[in-house]
């Protein structure tokens, strides 16, 4: 195995809605990354991409996003119909194959193109769950209401998870939303799809996040302090959602197994849970204890990037590393209904 | 088994909004005014005609000021239609071709009517024939068709960076 760190990253503020094309989005997210690691374009080996065209309704919508790369002389280039942080596992990939040293990753999303807790329907099976129409909201509120029921959460342990990512975002300058909220006014806010309150549901955004990741010595040059990737395992659910479990997440048991988290103490989490119940299931499948601060930026609830929000949990994470304030940090990523998908990264300092 | 079900139907349906983004949007507001209005990449110097998604796909780079062009312009390549198809609105065989509009750097495409297709060649120049002002939309469908000015025809020279 290649050693492949994280060293340098950049996220656009995430907004409620833009008037920019996805294209015009990405371009100053793309040279910020550059700048950040003091790269120029030339010195890229491998592009990778995650976004997805039902968010712009536009079919191969992910082509255009080339055209921020500057693609002459050519380049390697490659797309994941998915967030940007599945696409840092292909590019992750490309380096251990030894045919590159370094590759940019960048994730975006225009949710505000159109309805997102119904385009997110279109992820369903098209068959027998699709044609109901359930929108994102009422799918995670049934896993939320069954998690209630089978005691594994409560009403208020989902309220401090919502004040605690609204005081952490405050110091977040990407974020959408932010706040200080006491935990009985939480409990007091009305419901959206019971037992969801709003601030239990992600705060949808528009959004970019660019990833530089480098091996070996490249990497050290580059950052005194890289985020090094010492373990990366994805792992997926059945698409069924009746041969579901609906209050564990045994995709991610495995994927923390795989990526060795239990081998050391883990400073920080930054876990791609965008409703609150997500985040207690989480934090039990993934093994964290009291001693691990999670969501130091507030997570997926005060901004949730379409396709850009995963990797900017591992952008978020690989930052604590690099500033020095983590040895050993949690980058997690998900996609799909009741976190269908998980990719969890563990990375750490020198 | 005859009541196996073979089939259903799903019909799906989301509503976008669709933004054409800064960029694109001067381009859209010239055509509303009759006019072509390019950007010109700051890094490379290139016009875009029209603006693509505001982007210069070379450099990586978002496009800069606004340059007016045209209207004639000079074909650059062309292909005679001869074959008919569904929903065909034009009488074949009618000619498709690339015109780069006087001051661009970049051909589009459009339709060439007022004459005959066997008489179409590169280098002929054209202009177009916008529709009546009181249909325009923000659309390059305001030009119907560009048509040839009579001008002698444009060295090889002029365009063969275009081919
Ligand atoms: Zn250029």
């Amino acid at each position: 195995m290649r050693d492949v760190a994280i060293i340098a990253s950049a996220q656009a503020v995430n907004t409620a809605t833009t008037t920019a094309t996805p294209v015009e989005m990405l371009i100053p997210v793309v040279n910020q990354v550059l700048a950040n690691a003091g790269m120029a374009r030339s010195d890229i080996g491998f592009w990778c991409h995650g976004s997805c065209d039902y968010m712009t309704g536009q079919p191969f919508s992910f082509v255009s996003a080339v055209d921020a790369l500057g693609a002459w002389p050519p380049i390697i280039e490659s797309h994941v119909e998915a967030d940007g942080a599945f696409a840092l596992y292909e590019a992750w990939m490309k380096i251990q194959t030894g045919e590159v040293d370094t590759a940019l990753v960048f994730g975006n999303g225009r949710s505000s193109s159109g309805d997102i807790n119904r385009i997110l329907t279109l992820q369903l099976d098209p068959y027998v769950v699709g044609p109901l129409w359930p929108d994102d909201r009422s799918i995670a509120a049934m896993q939320a209401r069954a998690c209630l029921e089978a005691g594994v959460i409560t009403e208020r342990a989902m309220a401090q998870i919502a004040a605690r990512n609204h005081h952490n975002a405050l110091t977040n300058p990407v974020a959408l939303r932010r706040g200080e909220h006491s935990v009985e006014q939480l409990l007091a806010a009305p419901l959206v799809a019971s037992p969801l309150r709003e601030l239990d549901c992600p705060a949808h955004s528009d959004g970019v996040t660019a990833v530089i990741i480098a091996a070996g010595d490249r990497a050290r040059s580059l950052r005194a302090r890289p985020a090094w990737i010492r373990g990366i395992d994805h792992r997926i659910e059945s698409q069924n959602l009746g041969n579901r479990s609906m209050t564990t997440l045994p995709s991610a048991v495995i994927a923390a197994q795989k990526a060795g988290v239990a081998n050391d103490k883990i400073d920080v989490a930054e876990l791609h849970a965008p409703y609150t119940h997500q985040e207690l299931l989480l934090t039990a499948a993934l093994g964290l204890g009291e001693s691990t601060s999670i969501n130091p930026s507030g997570g997926a609830l005060c901004a949730n990037p379409m396709m850009s929000a995963g990797l900017a949990r591992f952008a978020e994470a690989a930052a604590r590393i690099m500033d020095g304030s983590a040895d050993r940090a949690l980058g997690h990523a998900s996609s799909g209904p009741w976190l269908q998908q998980n990719l969890v990264c563990v990375l750490e300092g020198e | 088994m005859s009541d196996d079900v073979l089939r259903i139907r799903t019909p799906i349906g989301i509503k976008y909004q669709y933004s054409a983004g800064p960029r694109v949007s001067s381009h859209l507001i010239g055509l509303m005014e009759g006019r072509f209005v390019g950007k010109r990449c700051p890094s490379c110097h290139l016009v875009y005609m029209p603006p693509r998604n505001g982007t210069c796909a070379k450099c990586g780079c978002l496009l800069g000021e606004d340059v007016e062009v045209g209207q004639r312009g000079t074909i650059t390549t062309f292909c005679v239609v001869n074959v008919p198809f569904l929903g065909q609105t034009i009488k074949i065989p009618y000619v498709a071709a690339t015109i780069l509009l006087d001051g661009a750097d970049m051909g589009m495409q459009h339709l060439i009517q007022e004459v005959e297709a066997t008489e179409v060649r590169m280098g002929m120049r054209v202009e177009p024939v916008w529709r009546p002002r009181e249909e325009w939309q923000p659309s390059m469908e305001n030009v119907l068709y560009f048509r040839p000015t009579g001008e002698p025809d444009a060295p090889y020279e002029s365009y063969a960076g275009q081919l």
